[in-house]
């Protein structure tokens, strides 16, 4: 008999006895509720706002929280001219980006070699870039985080090698909270997802020293979100 | 009883460490403070933690369909899953993987259950190099200890120690300072991340319902070892099964507030497979190792199974009055804290870890603290008593057998407490001694003085 067949085989041995549910007391009565029991978590997480003034409020209040430059433009000139002013304050030399219509719009504005990642990259060129520059799939009121994932923001290692990470995003982008991204997610990909969906809060961080917080612990030091 | 005595011995040494309690305590403090401000941003934290609870009861009271159902939707997208019943067999799972691809350098991100199979030392007796990636585990790794903490594995070090170590073992540390010391680590791993042949993870959750494994970290460790090795492999408990991809949702969030006091952990990633063709990156291979290693006989305990909801946040440990006292070596466990008594017992043997049950004051702060609500002060106290049912210890079975006899019958009862009352000053003479029959106990306690009239006598003589 293979492992996992010994494996199923004893957990179904065990689950013959049936549990107490949670907070039940012994009580051994079956769970009633065909509903999920996290199908309601949006009344219990924290509260978002009902506009979406409100909202991006929070998630510029959340951004500011994570260390997270968080900017909103009037259009995409203004953009433009907020991010070449970091590439110039940074010395940026060469960047890397992927395919995609705000991301090339961003990259190939700040007239720098620019590393593209869909066809393949090399990774030690991409270690030398000075920022990855991504779309994303959300920006989520709630976290003050973005969603990204292997096929929206070109790949896995983009939006963590790079010392800095830009996410270009437009303001329909903004969601309200944690269940609406997921089911953002779920709508957009199921049942073909991505292999990597990453929710970024706040640039890389470590507090293992001391319990003292260390921004760039491995991934990227800086996280700027740019959105019109 | 090894370990009973080895507990004892550190926990009287620990305890007594005053610079190590107050260390200790300053860095709880602040969790606290930090976790008391998040888990008041919920609308309800209550109601929350009980559909947590829920959840994980649901998940784990059908474990073989949500197993089935994972395995299949991870399958079917290429990643190769393989299913260890031991930790003996999860070692040789993975040694196997590493020699087929002729690897010669492993990129490790955190993972406590590759500390419970002990598989760092395994791979190196191999002449494997391992290399674990997170800044903590880094740094207990160079300093050949364990984790002290399973989700803050180096919180017992001090800046001044770590610099030392730093500056010993690697030539380079320009400073104290926490922000220079983390650099130190982030140079001498960016490298390593891109000649590394295999990329090795742990996981917090794994999702019945589209085939994932979710990662929870805030340095981006993790991110990078699933990005660029070209073989990854990720060992993972079959109790952490969750059953919909939208219960994240309810999770990411409660653990970062319970295990760091954080209203989100930076990064949170969900895998559903290897690079998927049109990918540019990831591994082209990626082995998921299920393994069971006694899990199976918790959940025959029925009375006990909902310690498998537990999801390492830590949390318990943070607010028990044992752990700060004592510390996390001294359990001398992979899980320590209220969490590590309870089930520690089922995964290693209820007679030579019962110990870990009675070190605690059954206050209850570990049950309030859960965020999936097990019931882990009952737990210890369920420990005891099937450790006493199973083999009771004699002089105790005998102690209440003749107090029994003595307490049922007036008459002894009275002559009791008559040589009692003459044998005080003998006690009071070896208290604590070696003469003592009871110097475990008072040791460190005095006991009431007997009044020669008792309340037996002043009744029967009262006007």
């Amino acid at each position: 008999m293979s492992e996992r067949e010994n494996i199923l085989g004893r957990i179904r041995e065990a689950l013959k006895v049936p549990a107490p549910l949670p907070g039940s007391h012994d009580d051994m009565s079956v769970h009633a509720s065909a509903e999920a029991p996290a199908s309601h978590a949006r009344e219990w997480l924290p509260s978002v706002g009902a506009s979406v003034a409100e909202q991006f409020d929070l998630f510029a209040r959340n951004c500011a929280d994570l260390k997270t430059d968080f900017q909103l433009f009037a259009n995409r000139d203004e953009l433009k001219t907020a991010l070449a002013k970091i590439a110039a304050a940074e010395k940026w030399q060469r960047v890397a980006s992927h395919d995609g219509e705000l991301s090339n719009f961003a990259s190939r504005s700040l007239g720098l070699p620019v590393l593209l990642t869909d066809q393949g990259y090399d990774v030690q060129a991409m270690e030398k870039c000075d920022a990855g520059i991504t779309e994303c799939d959300a920006l989520i009121a709630q976290t003050g985080g973005v969603a990204v994932t292997s096929r929206s923001a070109g790949g896995r290692a983009l939006s963590v090698l790079p010392p800095h990470h830009v996410v270009i995003a437009r303001r329909e982008q903004l969601v309200a909270d944690l269940p609406a991204a997921f089911a953002l997610l779920q709508a957009k990909y199921a049942p073909d997802f991505p292999s990597m969906i990453s929710f970024i809060t706040g640039p890389s961080r470590t507090g293992d020293i001391e319990r003292i917080l260390v921004l760039g612990a491995h991934g990227p030091k800086k996280l700027t979100i740019f959105c019109f | 009883m090894n370990f009973v005595s080895e507990f004892k011995t550190r926990a009287t040494e620990k305890s007594g460490d005053l610079r190590h309690r107050q260390f200790i305590r300053t860095a709880l403090r602040g969790y606290e403070v930090a976790r008391d401000k998040r888990k008041g941003a919920f609308q309800s934290w209550e109601s929350a933690r009980q559909a947590a609870a829920e959840t994980k009861w649901e998940a784990v009271n059908h474990l073989d369909k949500h197993l089935e159902s994972l395995v299949a939707k991870l399958e079917a997208r290429g990643t190769k899953v393989h299913w260890a019943s031991t930790g003996a067999q999860a070692r040789e799972i993975i040694a196997q993987i590493l020699r087929d691809k002729k690897a010669r350098c492993i990129i490790k991100s955190k993972a406590m259950t590759s500390e419970e199979i002990h598989l760092n030392d395994a791979l190196e007796k191999e002449g494997f190099t391992v290399v674990e990636s997170d800044l903590g585990e880094f740094i207990v790794q160079l300093r050949h200890e364990t984790p002290y903490h399973i989700v803050f594995p180096s919180m017992h070090l001090t800046r001044d120690e770590i610099r030392d170590l730093f500056q010993k073992e690697l030539g380079d540390a320009p400073s104290n300072t926490p922000e220079d010391l983390t650099m130190v680590a982030r140079r001498v791993m960016r490298q390593k991340y891109i000649t590394a042949d295999v990329g090795f993870t742990g996981a917090n959750f794994a999702i019945a319902e589209t085939g994932m494994i979710s990662i929870t970290e805030n340095e981006g460790n993790s991110r990078l070892t699933a990005a660029l090795p070209k073989t990854m492999v990720t060992l993972i408990g079959i109790e952490k099964v969750l059953p919909r991809f939208a219960d994240l949702a309810l999770f990411l969030p409660m653990l970062a507030t319970a295990g760091a006091g954080q209203p989100m952990t930076c990064y949170n990633t969900m895998y559903s497979g290897p690079r998927q063709p049109g990918e540019c990156d990831g591994p082209e291979e990626w082995h998921v190792v299920l393994l069971d290693n006694r899990r199976t006989e918790l959940l025959a305990d029925a009375e006990q199974r909902d310690a498998l909801h537990c999801i390492r946040c830590g949390a318990c440990l943070n607010v028990c009055p044992i752990f700060r006292n004592v510390g996390g070596h001294t359990y001398g466990t992979t899980y320590s804290g209220p969490v590590g008594a309870v089930i520690t017992p089922h995964l290693r043997g209820l007679q030579d870890w019962k110990h870990l049950s009675n070190a605690s004051s059954l206050c209850g702060a570990c049950t309030e603290a859960c965020p999936v609500k097990i019931d882990l002060h009952h737990h210890l106290l369920q420990n005891r008593r099937n450790a006493s049912a199973s083999q009771p210890a004699f002089f105790e079975k005998l102690a209440y057998q003749i107090f029994g006899i003595v307490a049922n019958e007036p008459r002894f009862w009275s002559l009791a407490k008559k040589i009692g009352w003459l044998t005080q000053p003998l006690q009071r003479a070896v208290k604590g001694s070696a003469l003592d029959p009871a110097k475990a106990w008072t040791k460190t306690r005095d006991l009431p003085p007997m009044p020669q009239e008792t309340f037996k006598d002043w009744w029967r003589n009262r006007k």
